[in-house]
């Protein structure tokens, strides 16, 4: 197979523009997303990653269609589906699923866990009762849910339980594509491992293609095949996980990394207060929109913005200094 | 050095119509002056709890039953109320988790950094209060403090308001800071220079802090103590040395294993199989049996904490 066909998700050029209100008669533009390209290669794992109020999510949401791009295409079997509600997007829809960051939050709380798994089934799939039961049983031998615990409440759950719950449910209708934004954020170290493990066991088992949406790096260098740095809106840096962990070269990745606490390398450098914040996504510069924060700037950055550059091996980089 | 606080055999229990819930359950411990802590554990490990009681901020049902908390000379878990409304936020703070939470929405931070000053030093001028607060905003790396002073919390970022509810923990030069997950809310690089900030002041006022966390990374970077939490108690107490580069417990270890590492990669991670137990179904024995790889029949009695190697253990499987 040739690279593009095993590209199963295109997007290209995509803007998610937000319109927000500055004052009473006035309203100004925050580019959420601001001509995001990406190929998603089948069976692999590509994660996003960036401080909040990067766009990392919203990219999720519109791929996922919970938000619709204004600019743009999102291919997915070869249909544009970058406009389109999900109820608009058909067949197509049940093969992108999403695992959400807080499973309390995203399990109904009056629904057993029965009835959340089926309920997917019933929409996206003609089988009749028993099929139904049938497909449950191996999810949840998939995932490990006891099978005893089908007619309990998600509340009975602990935190790495419910999202046990909310990956089975993702992962029924058998997608090809899976977002998972932050699963693993809001649960417990000794969970986290668990709830990782399991998505690296599914993935081989079940050939997902994963988009994995995170600000903990240790876990994007744990799971990824591939890496997009995204600040304010647009990729920064794009590569293989070896490229990104062992060359990285936008001075934003590099700000990250230093940042990030590692127990085998416990010093805590006076650099970090160098870091600054991550500005207003309204009214952004003309030049380069990390400058502001870059110990590389220089008069030239502030010029004009840079653009994405193709290095080669399909490395991207978004910076004139490197 | 000398010691700032010594914390001995300290119990608070919940009472509740379910049952008696001991989420802090005979655990010592003691910092020195300029010393920084960690208590680290799961939710649920009592750690948070821990750092209540140390100011007594225990609400009812539960109450500290037993134990003393020594700090300068005087028991902080007999204290009335009136003494200990005047060490809180005076020689003891505290940092929350959520800054949105510690920050009164509408009254500018100028007001409450200055309330906060007056509180403890009615004698002190406003101007001087004032000043003192632009001081303290600028020491803890805000941009513009004195423009900033007369900012409502909503008008700053995440960050921005945790370094104000920093500057307002540290205003009145407390000798014992306790930090609860104070940067659990923030970005990695926010989170980087927060921490530096107050390890920084820490060891530059000879101040102690308590740091409360559940990563296991951000305690290997800033404390020099740590103090392991498993359903209540201390399982694992010693230096930072000891207790994270050779850990003893199986929680412990268990723990360190798990971290997705920066450094080498492995397809799978370790796993602690479970979750910890509630505290109202705790195992018999040791609490971490039913969890633990190397549990057997003599687990069935919870073990006793011994010295090893420089730290306090508390495993039969250790010796």
């Amino acid at each position: 197979m040739s690279q593009s066909q095993m590209n199963i998700l295109k997007i290209e050029n995509i803007e998610k523009i937000f319109e927000i209100k500055v004052s009473a008669f006035k309203s100004k533009n925050l580019y959420a997303l601001n001509k995001i390209t990406l190929e998603v290669e089948r069976g692999k794992t590509i994660s996003v990653v960036g401080e909040s109020g990067c766009g990392k999510t919203t990219l999720g949401k519109v791929v996922s269609g919970l938000y619709q791009a204004e600019k743009g295409t999102i291919k997915f079997h070869g249909q544009d589906i970058a406009h389109k509600k999900p109820l608009q997007r058909g067949l197509l829809q049940k093969d992108i699923q999403m695992i959400f960051q807080d499973p309390y939050s995203s399990l109904n709380p009056r629904k057993k866990v029965k009835d959340i798994l089926e309920q997917p089934l019933k929409i996206h799939t003609k089988l009749n009762k028993a099929d139904r039961m049938q497909a449950i049983e191996k999810t949840c031998a998939d995932v490990g849910i006891d099978l005893g615990y089908l007619s309990r409440y998600p509340h009975q759950f602990s935190g790495g339980q419910r999202q046990r719950i909310a990956i089975a449910r993702a992962i029924i209708l058998n997608p090809e594509l899976v977002i998972a934004d932050e699963p693993i954020s809001a649960l417990d170290v000794s969970i986290q491992a668990q709830v990782l493990n399991l998505l690296m066991d599914l993935q081989q088992k079940l050939n997902l293609t994963y988009l994995f949406i995170t600000h903990d790096i240790s876990v994007v260098k744990h799971l990824s095949d591939y890496v997009a740095v995204m600040y304010l809106g647009e990729i920064v840096e794009y590569g293989t996980k070896e490229q990104i962990f062992s060359h990285p070269q936008h001075p934003y990745t590099k700000m990250l990394f230093l940042a990030v606490p590692d127990i085998d390398n416990p010093v805590l450098s006076e650099k970090v207060l160098e870091t600054g914040e991550i500005p207003s996504p309204i009214d952004l510069p003309d030049g380069c929109y990390f400058a502001g924060r870059c110990p590389l700037k220089d008069a030239d950055c502030e010029k004009e913005h840079p653009p994405l550059v193709e290095k080669g091996d399909q490395y991207k980089v978004r910076c004139i200094k490197v | 050095m000398s010691e700032m606080l010594r914390v001995e055999n300290l119990k608070t229990y919940f009472d509740t119509r379910k049952g008696l819930v001991k989420a802090v359950d005979d655990i010592s411990f003691s910092i020195n002056k300029g010393e920084i802590l960690g208590i680290v554990g799961e939710s649920g490990a009592g750690k948070s709890i821990t750092g209540f009681s140390l100011i007594n901020l225990i609400d009812s049902p539960g109450e500290i039953v037993d134990g003393s908390i020594l700090f300068n000379n005087r028991d902080l878990a007999h204290l009335s109320e009136d003494e200990l409304s005047k060490i809180r936020g005076g020689e003891i703070s505290m940092i929350f988790q959520d800054p949105q939470m510690s920050l009164n929405p509408v009254i500018t931070i100028g007001k409450q950094l200055i309330e906060t000053v007056l509180y403890h030093n009615p004698e002190t001028s406003k101007q001087d209060a004032h000043k003192k607060s632009v001081e303290m905003l600028e020491l803890v790396g805000m941009p513009a403090p004195e423009k900033r002073m007369a900012s409502y919390p909503h008008q700053l970022s995440g960050g921005m308001k945790q370094r104000v509810v920093i500057a307002m923990a540290l205003i009145n030069s407390p000798k014992l800071l306790i930090a609860d997950e104070p940067t659990t809310a923030l970005d990695v690089t926010i989170q980087a220079q927060i921490l530096f900030l107050m390890k920084k002041l820490t060891k530059e006022f000879g101040s102690s802090l308590i740091l409360i966390t559940h990563d296991i990374a951000v305690v290997a970077q800033m404390c020099d103590k740590i103090a392991v939490m498993y359903a209540g108690r201390i399982v694992e107490y010693g230096s930072n040395k000891d207790v994270l580069y050779n850990p003893k417990h199986p929680y412990t270890k268990g723990l360190i294993q798990c971290l997705p590492r920066l450094n080498e990669e492995k397809t799978r991670l370790y796993q602690i199989p479970g979750v910890m137990p509630s505290l109202l179904a705790l195992p018999v024995g040791c609490y971490f049996s039913d969890r633990c790889p190397y549990a057997d029949e003599e687990c069935k009695v919870y073990p006793e904490t011994i010295t090893l190697e420089g730290r306090l253990v508390s495993c039969h499987k250790v010796k």
